[in-house]
């Protein structure tokens, strides 16, 4: 058993330890708002937080995430975090909204490291979640928005 | 398919609205009813169920004794915010306080009433329809509600109907008033409204509207920023297995010679690797691999080795498709007349002077985010799919071929769609996966892996376009003929749906030529359209967000502004001196109202907003196109112009700004409305610059993100999308945003750099 903490709380996987932590966490741990997208860590659809860092969860192996805090869109509570999920909603931002929990994680993650980022800074923090809708101008706009920085 | 969806619309009888009393709730419902059916016993069906099997409701929504007010929305929701528009255009005519709306996508479950192509609201997404096709109808329903709820309310205020005012859930007169919630408290209330009489019903003048206009949030979007939102691929049943798909070298005629599953044995969890047989033919070739999990069945897949015998097209490049069409679209004696005004061969005979120009589109893909993917059980004789889909009043019959079951025994469940942008107006994911489920008798839920998603993508066909021009002594301009060579989704997904030319001969697949047929009056005009064989038998030809118009525009708006060039006129001029509005450019249709007159008018307002010939650095130019989009009789109005910088030594493209100035009639949900268009727009970049896919061994070659590399966040230009105010009736906005950007683009590379570019994606590499 490979043991972590999800969201807050302490679980364990049986999965094989080279199992994708994406896979885990839906199937295994039945939380589905971490999304498949491309299986190779350049669509950002799988982005959760290890140890408060955004990590492509669909080529992370679940056994590198032993002992440490994993945290997906359905924990994240941080002040940044609701702040960002506030002003996803208030700025209308999701289309299809299928890439919108990572592109939220990611955010979350540069956030905490940026707290008044420009919007240069943004893309490029941003630049490896892909929107098939290409709802970006909103989403720039509502990383702006939460961090303060900008007017809703 | 359609064929069955002709002969049931000529039997049915008209439209009905139905309400009744069922149970603590009033149910009121919009539909047809179906044939060897009375209106009365789907009446009583409806008081005493709620539903009925003999009515197909294109709209039926509820009230209940709380007043809450819920709405079924048979369109997919694909992040077009559907659900939130047209509950907006029922509650507005229903005088409903939009608190106590609430909606859901239903199921296909035939108590529902069947989905019928053609017929029923629900039985497509797709063509930005769904407000265009839907408006009169749920407006209407919206009207009778009103009307019942008004006079049943008149009662039991003792009042005149006639003195009655309905807001706000409330009916109310002479001050005093009783609210939906107290009406269907009261009960008894039945009612149905023939065809004639909803026609009759008066609706709202547009300064009445308290919803259709006016912004709101969409009901969607909470969900989905919390991660809770729910799609196919999160859908679950107990003691299912997972599903890996085996994908044959081609798309069609390809064989199992042997599967060789030894390395995967040792896998853990990995079950066994299942040979399909479909016996309506639409797959050929396939196996899934069956495992316990899906990262086991993904690491099973990788260890099995199956053998085929690959069908014909399995050498076909990308390259052989564009010369099969550059072959096709040069030869006149080829193709439908899809346009023949005047006489161009006499036009072409007189002809002192000629210009020519070929345009082709690469193959594009839709690359949903969320892979296509189907969970399927079969249980008790009724087969349930569960997978987000823009049409499936096409797969219930196709599924019930392939699984030799009775259509009104396959229930398909709807969910959020990962994206759609036409990728899933065809089902075939779900084949794999009931041929699975039958086969096992347990659910099966099979998730394509990206590279395969990519792989049986129902891509947008590469395209090449041939435009003539001809001119007399003094230069002027006198016919232009277009051929336009491509795969037609139509042919193979719905091929009664196909036109005739106007000449009487040969068929055209109507999606994949629109937008030749513009609003620009020429002397002369002819339009071929031909189907590239080659490559409609390489691959399933499909609708990308967009369609025809996204390409036919490409070629069409690139030559108009060749031949500006080539006149010497400003290219905004050139092409308002041709749309003057008359005869078939006077536009009487329904949806067209105004013609060419509104399309002129959208480019002189792009021309004013984005200050077009002003003064811009070396390099930097801007560039024009308009378009109009879907189609001639529902046409939305755009005009863009493109603010690019060309970097000739490092080849590379900039652009700095979109402008759109975007005419689609009444907008419903503005703020809804802005986020297709901002979408559609950076779609229209991303095609431009961005997205290009080629046939490698008779298969797409680029299947992920490191080789299809759509638009990202850091090379988002700014947006400046204007919609024009106007109470015209409302068109379609999710894909002709998208139309006019490449070619504003390719216009203002020309006016910057002097390149002209005639491919996209546009590459200045082979100038």
């Amino acid at each position: 058993m490979i043991e972590f903490e999800l969201n807050g709380k302490p679980v364990a996987s049986a999965s094989e330890a080279d199992t994708p932590l994406l896979w885990v966490v839906r199937d295994e741990l039945k939380l589905k708002g971490t999304k498949f997208g491309c299986g190779i860590a350049m669509c950002g659809a799988c982005t959760v937080h290890i140890d408060g860092v955004a990590t492509r969860s669909c080529i992370t192996p679940v056994a590198t995430v032993a002992g440490r805090a994993v945290t997906t869109i359905e924990g994240l509570a941080t002040d940044v975090g609701k702040a960002l999920q506030q002003a996803w909603i208030d700025n209308q931002v999701p289309q299809c909204g299928y890439c919108q929990s990572g592109q939220i994680m990611q955010a979350a993650s540069f956030l905490e490291r940026n707290a008044n980022p420009t919007d240069a800074q943004i893309s490029t923090a941003m630049n490896g979640n892909l929107c098939r809708c290409m709802a970006y101008t909103r989403i720039r706009k509502a990383i702006k928005v939460a961090a303060g920085a900008d007017e809703a | 398919m359609a064929m069955q969806a002709e002969k049931l619309t000529g039997a049915i009888s008209r439209r009905t609205f139905l309400a009744g009393s069922a149970g603590a709730s009033l149910v009121m419902g919009l539909g047809v009813v179906l044939p060897g059916c009375g209106r009365e016993e789907a009446a009583t069906d409806i008081a005493s169920n709620g539903a009925s099997a003999s009515f197909a409701p294109s709209i039926w929504f509820e009230i209940d004794s709380d007043g809450a007010i819920r709405m079924n929305i048979p369109k997919a929701e694909m992040g077009q915010h559907v659900g939130t528009a047209l509950a907006r255009i029922i509650a507005d005519e229903l005088g409903a306080d939009w608190d106590d709306v609430s909606f859901t996508h239903a199921d296909s479950d035939p108590k529902w009433g069947r989905l019928i192509p053609g017929v029923s609201l629900g039985d497509v997404t797709g063509g930005s329809w769904s407000v265009f096709t839907s408006f009169t109808m749920i407006s209407q329903a919206g009207a009778a509600g009103r009307t019942i709820l008004r006079d049943a309310g008149a009662v039991m205020l003792g009042v005149d109907p006639a003195d009655c005012t309905v807001a706000d859930s409330k009916v109310s007169a002479n001050g005093q008033h009783v609210s939906f919630a107290d009406i269907v408290r009261k009960g008894d209330v039945s009612r149905t409204f023939s065809d004639e009489e909803l026609g009759a019903l008066p609706l709202k003048p547009a300064p009445a509207r308290r919803y259709i206009g006016h912004d709101t949030r969409a009901n969607d979007i909470p969900d989905k920023s919390r991660g809770a939102a729910v799609y196919g691929i999160d859908a679950e049943l107990p003691g299912m297995v997972f599903a890996h798909p085996m994908l044959p070298p081609t798309r069609y005629g390809s064989s199992i010679k042997s599967i060789d599953d030894s390395a995967a044995r040792d896998i853990p969890g990995y079950q066994q690797t299942l040979e399909l047989t479909d016996p309506s033919g639409l797959i050929e070739g396939w196996a899934v691999v069956i495992a316990d999990d899906f990262p086991s069945a993904m690491k099973a897949a990788a260890a099995v080795t199956i053998d085929w015998e690959a069908g014909p097209t399995a050498t076909v490049s990308e390259a052989d498709i564009f010369a099969e069409g550059a072959r096709l679209a040069a030869d006149k004696s080829l193709g439908t007349r899809f346009v023949d005004e005047g006489d161009v061969t006499a036009a072409q005979a007189l002809a002192v002077d000629s210009f020519g120009a070929t345009y082709r589109t690469a193959t594009a893909m839709h690359f949903p985010l969320e892979p296509v993917n189907a969970l399927v059980e079969i249980v008790d004789g009724t087969c349930h799919v569960h997978a987000g889909n823009q049409y499936r009043a096409a797969m219930l019959p196709t599924l019930a071929a392939v699984l030799e079951m009775d259509e009104a025994n396959i229930v398909i469940h709807q969910y959020y769609l990962g994206g759609g942008f036409g990728r899933r107006l065809w089902g075939d994911y779900m084949i794999p996966a009931a041929l699975a489920a039958q086969q096992l008798g347990k659910p099966v839920k099979l998730v394509f892996q990206r590279e395969d998603d990519s792989r049986l993508d129902c891509v947008r066909s590469p395209s090449v376009q041939q435009f003539d021009a001809s001119f007399d002594a003094d230069g002027t301009l006198t016919a232009i003929e277009h051929a336009a060579a491509a795969g037609w989704p139509t042919l193979t997904l719905l091929p009664s749906f196909l036109g005739t030319g106007v000449d009487g001969n040969g068929k055209f697949d109507g999606f994949s030529i629109a937008g030749a047929d513009h609003w620009y009056t020429l002397p002369n005009h002819r339009v071929r359209a031909i189907n590239n064989d080659l490559a409609q038998r390489t691959f399933l030809p499909g609708y990308l967000r967009s369609v025809g118009p996204g390409w036919t525009g490409w070629g069409v708006e690139s030559f108009m502004d060749e031949l500006a060039n080539r006149a010497g006129q400003d290219p905004i001029e050139f092409r308002l001196a041709r749309l003057d509005a008359a005869g078939k450019n006077a536009g009487d249709q329904h949806g067209a109202v105004g013609g060419a007159a509104r399309q002129a008018a959208v480019l002189k307002d792009v021309r004013e907003r984005s200050g077009w010939g002003r003064e811009l650095p070396e390099g930097e130019a801007l560039g024009v196109a308009c378009c109009f989009g879907q189609q001639r009789d529902m046409a939305t109005w755009i005009a863009c112009v493109a603010h690019v910088a060309v970097d000739k030594d490092s080849k590379s493209v900039e652009v700095k700004k979109i402008w759109q100035s975007i005419d689609c009639g009444t907008v419903v949900h503005p703020d809804g409305a802005m986020a297709q268009a901002e979408g559609a727009t950076l779609w229209g970049v991303s095609l431009a610059l961005h997205e290009g896919a080629s046939f490698v061994d008779g298969q797409v070659s680029q299947r992920n993100l490191d080789t299809y590399t759509p638009l990202r966040m850091a090379d988002v230009p700014e947006l400046d999308i204007k919609f024009i105010d106007s109470t015209e009736f409302p068109t379609g906005l999710g894909e002709p945003p998208v139309i006019a950007v490449a070619p504003a683009i390719g216009n203002a590379i020309f006016a910057a750099a002097g390149i002209r570019v005639r491919d996209l994606p546009i590459t200045l590499n082979h100038p």
